[in-house]
């Protein structure tokens, strides 16, 4: 069931970025950085580990869990050291994410050439 | 002297009037449709991996999505790199921007574009170009938001 | 006196269009067009190692075509009127440095080729040079890099937007021989009504486009249908019908004679054309490929090429300025043989 879901709530997150996409003068990165924010504040008022208990891949996949992630990696720190706690925990989640983009881009860089 | 054209205030909020008539509508229904299809797929495709790395690699319902992520990310810079990616994107829209597999798209074609540049200016200064600012804002908004919750939590 | 009016030049000794040369890339070839231009390259790399070495390339190649048609080398020729899309226009500049001619650069965006040709008819009428040549270029890869994404990037283009024509134009003026003749030019001003979305260059550049027509009829005293054929640079389909209307809104019915050189290059079910071509290298290919030929096979005596530039930058554009545009047309005559 958890499949069924997935697909419909990845889906729904893609269908909101794509209405503002076309009904707004939003670009690209701007629709990006709104859900990326978006994700983190849904993490902070409590609504977005439910929605991926809810549907899997269908919350974990789309960039508003890059949000969620990175809130949470602040708030676990802050529980253990205090405030402080919020600007070493923040990349402590995420990592994979943004590292895997890293090197993959870069050695994507040395094989492959710009087709245009 | 004039231009022939006129260019004041009220000529150019009637030319932005007349210039909406021809400018085409977005097709708007079916840019959702293909979007949600796109979107639900790669979405789907994650939900098996998850399953995958739970069954076969022991990890957790917490900790597979690391490691989907990676797979994923993969994939979209393999895309990327053959030329396929820039295609799907332009039929899928958001389908395939929102997902973490359209910014690792955004990453790799900018790596690739600007190895002209050298491996240093160019692919190292520039890999950020499109995806940066989704970094930025995200902890920019994670350090926000953690901050006023734990505020909130000592009052 | 040579000036007519407020902005247009006449040309008393009628320089001659002695030759051109235009070569484009592949999507260029495969379309409605391709048989008309000088050379196709289907690498879009050009053999070179990145997009901008590419573009100086085909910029080099259409100059060479248009000398070596006449037998003429670069020594030969006073001066270039040279430029493109790019920043500091270095394609321009560093096939100025290969052929070694006196250069001019210019930076006009897509009104370039007839902003240079217009130069070049004037140096040469004026008596400053024997031959002039003019010559623009643009490759679709350059332009996306620099004012949009970069080429692997999925984002997805409006059915507004446009795409850059790959290829490069050029064209030998000279004070005698035999081809077609330049009689006027209008310089036109910069106007600007407000658009400001770069997936809309088209509805930007129409008004500019409408001014500078409008001033050609007034300054020279003529009507529409004292010419075979007038046409704008790189509207596009939804620039073009705006600039119909603008016209009509004026008093002038142009109909079949008017068309727009980004609807002529492409095929609309060409793949990713979306509204039509732009880029330097449309109106020069288009006029310098096809209008010629057509010309010479006598099915046109006089027209008016109006070439239309959008004068943005990506930075002037993120700090939320508007798209300021430009055009300048050329009238171009069948020439009675000398």
């Amino acid at each position: 069931m958890t499949y069924v879901w997935a697909f419909i709530v990845g889906g729904g997150i893609c269908v909101i970025g794509q209405l503002l996409l076309d009904l707004t003068k939003l670009t690209p990165a701007h629709v990006m950085t709104l859900l990326v924010c978006s994700g983190a504040v849904l993490d902070g008022l409590g609504l977005y580990e439910p929605l991926i208990q809810f549907a899997g891949a269908g919350a974990t996949v789309p960039i508003t869990s890059f949000g969620n992630a990175l809130v949470h990696g602040a708030m676990a720190e802050a529980q253990t050291n205090g405030i402080i706690g919020i600007i070493t925990g923040i990349f402590e989640v995420t990592s994979a994410g943004v590292s895997a983009a890293i090197v993959f881009s870069f050695f994507a860089a040395m094989m492959f050439r710009a087709k245009g | 002297m004039a231009t022939m054209v006129k260019q004041g205030v009220k000529a150019k909020a009637e030319f932005k009037k007349m210039a909406r008539r021809h400018v085409p509508k977005r097709p708007v229904a079916a840019n959702v449709i293909k979007a949600f299809l796109v979107g639900g797929a790669i979405c789907l495709f994650g939900q098996f991996l998850n399953q995958i790395f739970i069954t076969y690699f022991g990890f957790t319902q917490k900790s597979a999505g690391n490691p989907t992520v990676a797979v994923l990310i993969f994939l979209a810079t393999l895309l990327t790199g053959l030329g396929v990616y820039d295609r799907l994107g332009q039929w899928a829209g958001a389908g395939s921007a929102v997902p973490v597999t359209g910014f690792a798209n955004a990453m790799a074609a900018a790596a690739i574009e600007h190895r002209s540049e050298g491996f240093v200016l160019g692919v190292g200064g520039q890999m950020f170009k499109v995806a940066g600012p989704v970094i930025v804002y995200g902890t920019v908004a994670a350090f926000v938001v953690a901050l006023i919750s734990q505020l909130l939590k000592l009052l | 006196m040579p000036r007519i009016g407020k902005q247009t030049w006449e040309f008393p000794s009628r320089p001659v269009l002695l030759s051109a040369g235009s070569i484009v890339g592949p999507k260029e070839g495969e379309g409605p067009l391709g048989q008309d231009f000088d050379a196709v390259e289907e690498d879009m790399y050009f053999g070179q190692d990145s997009w901008e070495k590419a573009e100086r390339r085909f910029f080099e190649q259409a100059c060479e075509i248009a000398l070596k048609k006449v037998g003429l080398s670069g020594e030969e020729v006073n001066v270039l009127y040279g430029g493109d899309l790019l920043n500091q226009i270095i394609s321009a500049n560093f096939a100025a440095r290969t052929l070694a001619i006196p250069f001019v650069g210019l930076f006009g965006a897509c009104s370039t080729s007839m902003e240079g040709l217009a130069l070049a008819a004037l140096t040469v009428d004026a008596g400053y040079a024997d031959y002039a040549l003019a010559a623009t270029s643009s490759h679709h890869a350059t332009a996306e890099r620099q004012f949009r994404y970069p080429t692997e990037y999925g984002g997805q283009k409006p059915p507004s937007s446009q795409c850059t024509v790959t290829g490069s134009g050029a064209a030998l003026v000279a004070k005698t021989g035999s081809g077609p003749r330049i009689t006027h030019a209008t310089i036109g001003k910069v106007v600007d009504l407000g658009i400001t979305s770069p997936f809309e260059m088209g509805p930007a550049m129409a008004p500019a486009a409408v001014d500078t027509i409008l001033r050609h009829f007034e300054d020279t005293g003529r009507t529409p249908e004292e010419y075979d054929l007038i046409v704008t640079g790189d509207l596009a389909s939804i620039g073009h019908k705006i600039a119909v209307e603008m016209l009509e809104d004026q008093g002038y019915y142009l109909g079949d004679r008017f068309k727009d050189c980004g609807i002529l290059i492409y095929d609309p079910d060409q793949e990713e054309v979306f509204a039509g071509g732009s880029g330097c290298a449309c109106c020069a290919t288009v006029t310098y490929g096809h209008l010629l030929k057509r010309m010479l096979r006598g099915e046109l005596d006089r027209i008016l090429v109006c070439a239309t530039g959008a004068l943005l930058s990506p930075l002037s554009n993120q700090q939320g300025e508007s798209i300021p545009c430009v055009a300048h047309a050329v009238v171009i005559e069948r020439g009675e043989e000398s």
